[in-house]
């Protein structure tokens, strides 16, 4: 591209990009080939998305991007390139991933998960403020 | 829209004057086979004297794209009457099976001519193999090396009525 565009993400092919709704929702992918405006085709072969044209709007473009990887690769060639660059990894490291992580714990939580939870929390707050006692009598 | 092409073999019933009449194939592009018949018949009746009552179908097949995950370009001609006459039209369009590319033709026409299905006749659908036979600069423009681009203005969907803080759209 000739001059330097303010957009950080693009639909490109080697894109990482999370699904956000459908039967693959909260899994990643990669574009492998761009259909138009409105659509591209995904692949996921390490992580259970099957090849299928998808619309944008039912997807989020990550930062990571498997970088040469060639257009309209088949799914060995994907998962090769997929595992090459460890975007697997980079994505479970990534905040973002984290994030979504805990929600989805949170989420599986019942009454008495969430209970324990505010009784861990609850001691958690005690600690805090008997150390920080501490600390302000001996200085 | 959910279409599907059909390959469409009948003929006239035989008679005395004709003991072995001549078959007819078609490629139909329709919602289901009732329909995907009763085109056949429709176009069959403007190329020759048979009709329904004076004819058989003899088979129905439907024929599955070879390769679904591809993204290929469509050349499509077509006819069309409007409220005023008939138009012959070429479109290209770019979609992953030969069905959807017929499917997208129908939408394309009905929002820029307001034409139905009906007024509609799908004459060719042709892959084009080579990016140079490309005609229409809407396709070209997707089959530049290393194409890319932002999705700007993103607007999420939020399930509440009520929320705190305002969409971020970038």
């Amino acid at each position: 591209m000739p001059n330097p565009s303010v957009f950080k993400r693009f639909v490109e092919v080697g894109r990482v990009i999370l699904i956000q709704s459908g039967p693959y929702e909260g899994k990643i992918a990669t574009i492998v080939e761009i259909i138009d405006h409105n659509r591209a085709v995904i692949d996921g072969p390490t992580t259970g998305v099957p090849r299928q044209g998808i619309p944008y709007r039912h997807i989020v473009l990550t930062p990571l991007v498997i970088k040469k990887l060639p257009r309209g690769a088949r799914s060995g060639v994907v998962k090769k390139y997929f595992e090459k660059d460890e975007i697997s990894s980079k994505w479970a490291a990534s905040s973002w991933a984290q994030k979504l992580e805990i929600k989805k714990k949170r989420q599986s939580l019942n009454d008495f998960d969430r209970f324990n939870i505010q009784i861990l929390k609850k001691n958690r707050r005690d600690r805090v403020r008997r150390e920080l006692a501490k600390a302000k009598t001996t200085a | 829209m959910g279409l599907q092409e059909y390959v469409i073999v009948g003929r006239h019933l035989p008679t005395e004057h004709d003991p072995n009449p001549k078959l007819y194939r078609m490629r139909i592009f329709a919602k289901n086979q009732v329909i995907a018949k009763s085109r056949y018949w429709y176009f069959l009746k403007q190329l020759n004297k048979v009709k329904p009552s004076s004819g058989e179908i003899v088979s129905v097949n439907v024929i599955h794209e070879k390769r679904p995950l591809r993204p290929k370009n469509f050349g499509i001609w077509l006819r069309y009457d409007s409220r005023s006459g008939t138009h012959n039209m070429y479109k290209e369009f770019r979609e992953l099976t030969r069905a959807d590319a017929v499917a997208s033709l129908y939408q394309d026409m009905a929002a820029r001519h307001r034409a139905r299905f009906r007024s509609i006749h799908i004459l060719r659908v042709v892959e084009i193999e080579k990016t140079d036979d490309v005609r229409r600069s809407y396709i070209k423009q997707l089959l530049e090396p290393r194409l890319r681009f932002p999705l700007p203005h993103r607007v999420s969907k939020v399930k509440s009525t009520f929320v705190g803080k305002r969409p971020l759209t970038f």
